[in-house]
């Protein structure tokens, strides 16, 4: 939580435009933390949501375009949502009616998800991608002009990140639904004997967080003005890292939004300046893999120390 | 302990049918192409690879765990040997470059299985986060080294590890039968074989049993990066080159080549016997899949992502079938014990 912290200072040095282009950039990868959040509070994991992203976004503007279809883009998030809560539910059947690991069964699901996609659906990329998602895509809440003369506005994508993130907020803070959820996470099975309804949770968590990977693919094809089926599959790592940076424990029952946000704005913003430092992208993978274990570490000790100082072991 | 014998050989007898279904089933497929001498050459000399990383798999599962890493490490690994082998001087004295290159990639993996098992071990990380991490890590020590471009080309010596025979038996495929005799042994007849069930059927009774836990992950995780080396090594003296990022679907095939084989992905049990029978059904399938493509009526429909498509459907449904596992009652989660 500290580093986080410290690490959201930095952007402030950063020009209006690069900050808006941070926010912009963190919206996907917001969207999809947030989904995380909630599967590793409830004790599980999830490695299928980029996938299902690029499915859902690839579907939905394939479809929109042979319906030759005009109207706004609520319809294009409605469609992807509705195409990613169905594949969420399909991995929530194996977690919660066959009881098998969730590692296990997305990992299988996310194979599943990207050879129906590529091997049946399509590989093209689509260049000309409906006209209401393209609209959404120049919409923007406010504009400024810079010193050279071109505008930079925020893009109104952004606030469905902060919806998503209050949404979620509330549902783990405020609801029996979230209460039960953190219950999960800390002991499956005194949250069973306690009354929860854990199958019916189960449901709930992964087809939620394929609703809003649905919504995060469609953002993603409006930012990036076309919709590569290719695209998505492979940022799991950095967004599973944001949320761990976030604080959440990967074995459940903790994690909270604002920790996951500032999570994702510095994983997103040590990427970002690694671009902007020059540094060669294979540096990359360097940097997250470290960034994952030294996060990861300092929480396993600090666990360690809370747990001896208490003295349960 | 009778009822355990007794799902262990049901379920391997099980796998047996499976096996001969998929074998019975792409026969019929793909008729005489399928039973051509080429098509189980070819066989014998791909299944290995995916044999050994399947191995690897399994040790960490067993445990409890899981090494997501051993891709990375066994492209590490063989990096390491390849940067010894594609040398110009190398030809020369063949001999002692195959030597330092085989140990040096074998040390390479060692440090690697080291580093998660002290990750795991003594640090406290989740199995599942701990490799996860270290997979990039080492993912991106290989690009940084290489920055993503091949090394390749290789002494004659070195490349019959992976193409050559010994005694018309093609060389990983023994390196891959060595393997799993030594694990089969050191599972069922040594202290430690016996300990590294007993931590991942209750860690916390491994701990009050008096057992070094932190010694066992680093054993455990030592071993599979071990193992990937071998995995490794095997890949470039096949391919005859080293990459960064070669054969990154094997990590789901392994996974899915132990979870057909029986182990328990939530650790304590797993046979050598199901990971040889498991790695042969799919590569019946994979090879058969692949024949497919030379058929009409199925051609246009297979690719690499029909294929991608088929494990995961795979790997769901054997899991779905052998389940429901007992979650309420066993440990519900993977998590290390501490002392």
């Amino acid at each position: 939580m500290m580093i986080a912290a410290i690490g959201l200072a930095n952007p402030v040095f950063y020009s209006l435009s690069n900050l808006f282009d941070l926010c912009k950039s963190s919206t996907v990868v917001g969207l999809f933390a947030l989904g995380v959040l909630v599967v590793l509070v409830s004790g599980g994991i999830d490695v299928s949501f980029a996938a299902i992203g690029a499915f859902s976004m690839y579907v939905t503007s394939r479809t929109l375009l042979a319906l030759d279809f005009h109207g706004s883009a609520v319809i294009a998030f409605l469609l992807a949502g509705i195409i990613g809560l169905s594949l969420g539910l399909f991995n929530a059947v194996f977690v919660a009616f066959f009881r098998l690991p969730t590692l296990i069964v997305t990992l299988g699901s996310a194979s599943l998800f990207r050879g129906l996609l590529l091997g049946f659906i399509g590989t093209t990329i689509v260049n000309n991608l409906p006209e209401g998602m393209v609209r959404f895509s120049k919409l923007t809440m406010w504009n400024s002009t810079l010193a050279n003369g071109t505008t930079t506005g925020l893009s109104w994508s952004f606030l469905l990140f902060v919806l998503a993130a209050l949404l979620v907020g509330l549902l783990l803070q405020r609801t029996m639904l979230g209460r039960g959820i953190y219950a999960m996470g800390g002991n499956l099975v005194a949250a069973e004997r306690a009354g929860f309804n854990i199958r019916r949770r189960q449901l709930f968590i992964y087809g939620f967080v394929g609703l809003l990977s649905g919504v995060a693919g469609i953002v993603h094809a409006c930012t990036m003005r076309n919709a590569n089926p290719f695209d998505l599959v492979g940022m799991e790592l950095n967004v599973i890292a944001a949320v761990v940076l976030g604080g959440a424990g990967i074995t459940g029952g903790r994690g909270t939004v604002l920790g996951t946000v500032l999570g994702v704005f510095l994983i997103v913003t040590i990427n970002n300046s690694l671009i902007l430092l020059d540094v060669p992208s294979y540096w990359q993978k360097v940097v997250t893999g470290l960034v994952i274990l030294v996060s990861t570490g300092i929480t396993a000790r600090s666990r360690a120390q809370r747990v001896r100082g208490v003295g349960l072991c | 302990m009778r009822n355990r014998a007794k799902t262990r050989e049901s379920s391997l007898f099980r796998l047996l049918v499976v096996t001969l279904a998929v074998f019975a089933s792409m026969s019929l497929l793909n008729g005489s192409r399928f039973f051509s001498y080429r098509t189980f050459a070819s066989m014998c000399f791909q299944f290995p690879e995916l044999g050994v990383f399947s191995l690897a798999i399994m040790i960490s599962l067993i445990t409890g765990g899981i090494d997501l890493s051993i891709i990375s490490v066994a492209n590490l690994a063989g990096l390491a040997a390849a940067f010894v082998l594609a040398r110009p001087e190398a030809a020369s004295h063949a001999g002692f470059s195959v030597v330092t290159a085989i140990s040096l990639a074998l040390v390479t993996s060692l440090a690697c299985g080291l580093f998660n098992g002290w990750l795991v071990g003594y640090m406290g990380i989740t199995p599942i986060l701990a490799t996860l991490g270290t997979m990039q890590l080492f993912m991106g020590i290989a690009f940084v080294l290489t920055k993503g471009h091949a090394v390749a080309g290789y002494p004659d010596a070195f490349q019959t590890i992976g193409n050559g025979t010994l005694l018309f038996v093609p060389i990983p495929l023994v390196l891959f039968l060595a393997s799993s005799f030594v694990l089969q042994i050191l599972l069922s007849r040594t202290a430690l074989g016996m300990q590294l069930c007993m931590m991942g059927t209750n860690p916390t009774a491994a701990v009050f049993a008096g057992l070094d836990v932190r010694r066992l992950q680093l054993k455990t995780y030592a071993l599979s990066g071990l193992l990937a080396g071998i995995a490794g090594l095997i890949v470039i003296a096949r391919t005859n080159s080293a990459k960064a990022d070669y054969g990154t679907s094997y990590l789901l095939q392994a996974v899915l080549v132990a979870i057909l084989a029986g182990v328990d992905p939530r650790g304590g049990f797993g046979t050598v016997w199901g990971i040889l029978l498991a790695v042969l059904s799919l590569q019946f399938l994979s090879s058969g899949l692949n024949l497919l493509r030379f058929q009409e009526f199925a051609g246009p429909y297979i690719n690499n992502f029909t294929k991608e498509f088929t494990w995961g459907a795979l790997l769901l449904l054997v899991m779905a079938l052998r389940g429901p596992y007992r979650a309420s009652v066993r440990r519900s989660r993977h998590e290390s014990p501490r002392s």
